[in-house]
């Protein structure tokens, strides 16, 4: 069994909202990278959990970027380290509107250009740091402050324009299964060239549900298969077990959503669709898996 | 070593001369030749930089941003919408105290789509907190690029510097170019505040009034304290290679009755109607300036003034004019000429200093006084 780190990288004073999933993923990253690691931070959440200056919550450099900026300044910092010989990890923590809308040229860039980093994406579906704008990654039928009504289009398939660039490691994880974002973590900085992993991180204000909750609400969007956990290694997939579990006796979606404010008043032909699209997801995911795409 | 080479390629060499860790860069016309070459000298091995062929502008700044504070020296170049891309990463760099050089090949902002030089491109960075130097001749975006990785890495500066050159008047011409070899005078880079794993800290987090307000202040203080670290590293080239650099370049300036103020290349064709002038009796003088940030000290007291802007503030006036009355007092002859590339010639130059009427604007082909 994987011995989680006891060293503690996220101290106890952090800035983050009570049952925060990004922050909660960002204790275990930290752990399975270590002190000789630098987290490239663009505007996001993770911004504001760190606290004011000259304070800091985090015990590694972190350096904080512009909006769109994560990726190029990682690529930035990691070739400057490899050409002074440090082996140092940049791991740059992304949320889901700086990657998948804003940040989306750059990590593209940096991938193509076959950086050594690893980039994460904390997935909170929507820009939490703002008060909760929708983002590209935002759910259909989620309602946030700028989807008053709930999104009348699809979230972006993030990671499937990850894939379309080949990296040698690419996985999911969340907030909810610690031990196998640790792993994945871990293996990801084995690998040399860019890796990705795309974190579901449940936010009790966002999201809307009580703030004790936000394990539930991680296993039951992997439970009901809204979210799938799998690594890609040299692309090679397999789905992780929690979602090898799922697939045995899955949760219906209902219980994933009714559980969420901010999909209070979804229509039926929204929630058929959400249901169609993780069918197809998990359908496409499982043939690759068996080798049958 | 003596050769001939474009602009360009001066600054290149002058790159290539002060290796670089990490060069970031993205190809604009007539930007382009910088990175070509630069690339060359990396495929040829005669420089081991890492150079990243990034997507944009914004990444190449983000990039170099990322690079400089692991302690390496950085490099990029861009040109008119490039930088206007780069915006953001622009004050970025400068806030964070991080002495990358960036050469701007100056060049006109669409629409229309117009390659051709201005210097409306680096007046759109004036206020970001980078140092501003404007060059006119080949040999010396050569020597001002070599300078520009000193001053810049100063422990009294630490601050970006923009070299600027003109598109195609001195980007794509060719002059003679002696190059050096800088030995010790651009000793490695040393930043105080290079990230160490072993001393965690956190870069750019949230800030509050009082501490953002003393940041800003020491980018203040360290931009007054630059003139005298710009004049030493300037006075130490000369000491060492030959060739001496000031803030303005004054030439026939001593016993003028009237200054030409202008920037880059235009501040060197004012050198030869200067000569047509004083042929005709007209005591004129050329005052090309060269450092645009920090400001320099001019006087300028019981001389008229003609100030060729090729830029403009719309609403406003001329930039380079309005800086020049702000900071000295005097009421110039404002002209605003050469935009998007228009020619002007020495005898135009000379044809401003003959109609000049101080306090007023004139648009070159245009519309006359306005
Ligand atoms: C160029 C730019 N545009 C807009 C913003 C404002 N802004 C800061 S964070 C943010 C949203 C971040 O959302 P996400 O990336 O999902 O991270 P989260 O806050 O949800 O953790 C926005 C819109 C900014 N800082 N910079
Ligand atoms: S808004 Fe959500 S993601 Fe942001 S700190 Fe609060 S709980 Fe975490
Ligand atoms: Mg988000």
């Amino acid at each position: 069994m994987t011995e989680i780190r006891k060293e503690e990288f996220i101290l106890k004073c952090t800035s983050a909202c009570a049952g925060c999933g990004g922050s909660l993923c960002l204790r275990y990253v930290l752990k399975a990278a270590g002190p000789d690691t630098v987290l490239v931070v663009p505007a996001c959440c993770t911004s504001v959990i760190q606290g004011i200056y000259p304070a800091t919550a985090v015990n590694i450099p972190v350096y904080n970027i512009a909006f769109a900026a994560a990726a190029a300044c990682a690529s930035g910092m990691s070739s400057a380290f490899r050409a002074l010989g440090r082996k140092t990890n940049v791991i740059a923590y992304a949320g889901d509107g700086g990657t998948v809308d804003i940040g989306i040229q750059a990590l593209s860039g940096a991938f193509e250009r076959g950086t050594d980093f690893l980039y994460i994406c904390y997935d909170n579906e929507a820009y939490g740091n703002t008060g909760m704008q929708r983002s590209g990654a935002t759910p259909l039928g989620a309602r946030t402050t700028t989807t008053p009504g709930g999104k009348p289009t699809t979230k972006k398939d993030l990671d499937r324009i990850v894939e379309a660039h080949d990296p040698p490691y690419m996985a999911t994880a969340c907030s909810a299964y610690p031990l196998d974002l640790y792993k994945k973590v871990k293996r990801a900085l084995g690998i040399p060239g860019p890796k990705f992993i795309h974190i579901l991180a449940p936010c009790p204000p966002g999201w809307r549900f009580p703030a004790e909750q936000t394990v539930e609400m991680g296993k039951l969007a992997v439970k009901s298969g809204m979210w799938v956990l799998y690594e890609r290694e040299y692309g090679s997939l397999t789905i992780s077990a929690p979602s090898k579990a799922a697939m045995r006796k899955p949760v219906p979606l209902e219980e994933y959503i009714r559980r969420q404010g901010r999909f209070r008043g979804i229509t039926d032909a929204a929630l058929t669709e959400l249901r169609h699209q993780a069918d197809l997801n998990l359908r496409r995911l499982t043939r690759e898996a068996e080798g049958i795409c | 070593m003596l050769t001939l080479a474009t602009g360009n390629k001066a600054v290149a060499a002058a790159v290539k001369e002060a290796r670089p860790l990490v060069i970031a860069a993205y190809p604009i016309t007539p930007q382009t030749e910088i990175v070509e070459q630069i690339a060359e000298y990396v495929a040829a091995g005669e420089l081991s930089s890492q150079y990243i062929p990034v997507e944009s502008e914004h990444s190449a700044m983000a990039a170099c941003i990322g690079a400089s504070v692991t302690g390496g020296r950085t490099f990029t170049a861009t040109s008119s919408h490039g930088l206007l891309y780069m915006h953001e990463m622009v004050h970025w760099a400068a806030g964070a105290r991080l002495p990358i050089v960036m050469a701007n090949v100056n060049r006109s902002v669409g629409p229309g789509w117009n390659v051709w030089a201005e210097h409306t491109d680096a007046f759109s960075q004036r206020d970001t907190g980078w140092l501003q130097v404007f060059v006119s001749t080949v040999q010396e975006a050569y020597d001002a690029t070599l300078m520009a990785f000193k001053i810049a890495e100063h422990e009294g500066v630490l601050l970006p510097v923009m070299v600027n050159l003109d598109g195609f008047t001195l980007s794509h011409i060719m002059q003679s170019l002696e190059t050096v070899e800088i030995g010790d005078f651009l000793p490695p880079m040393h930043l105080p505040h290079a990230i160490d794993v072993e001393q965690p800290c956190a870069y750019g987090p949230l800030t509050g009034p009082a501490d953002y307000f003393k940041f800003r202040w020491d980018i203040e203080r360290s931009m007054r304290d630059a003139p005298g670290v710009i004049a030493e590293v300037e006075r130490e080239f000369g000491e060492r290679f030959g060739r001496r650099y000031g803030p303005t370049e004054d030439y026939r300036c001593e016993d003028a009755d009237i200054l030409v103020i202008a920037l880059g290349t235009l501040g060197k064709e004012a050198e030869v109607a200067v000569d047509l002038l004083r042929a005709e009796g007209v005591k004129a003088g050329s005052m090309r300036l060269r450092w645009f940030r920090p400001f320099p000290d001019l006087d300028l007291r019981g001389r008229d003034v003609v100030v060729i802007d090729r830029d403009y503030s719309f609403g406003f006036g001329g930039v380079l004019a309005h800086s020049i009355r702000s900071k000295t007092g005097v009421e110039p002859f404002s002209v605003i000429a050469g935009l998007g590339g228009q020619e002007v010639t020495y005898d135009d130059i000379a044809d401003f200093v003959r109609m000049h009427t101080p306090g007023t604007e004139y648009w070159f082909g245009v519309n006359g006084h306005v």
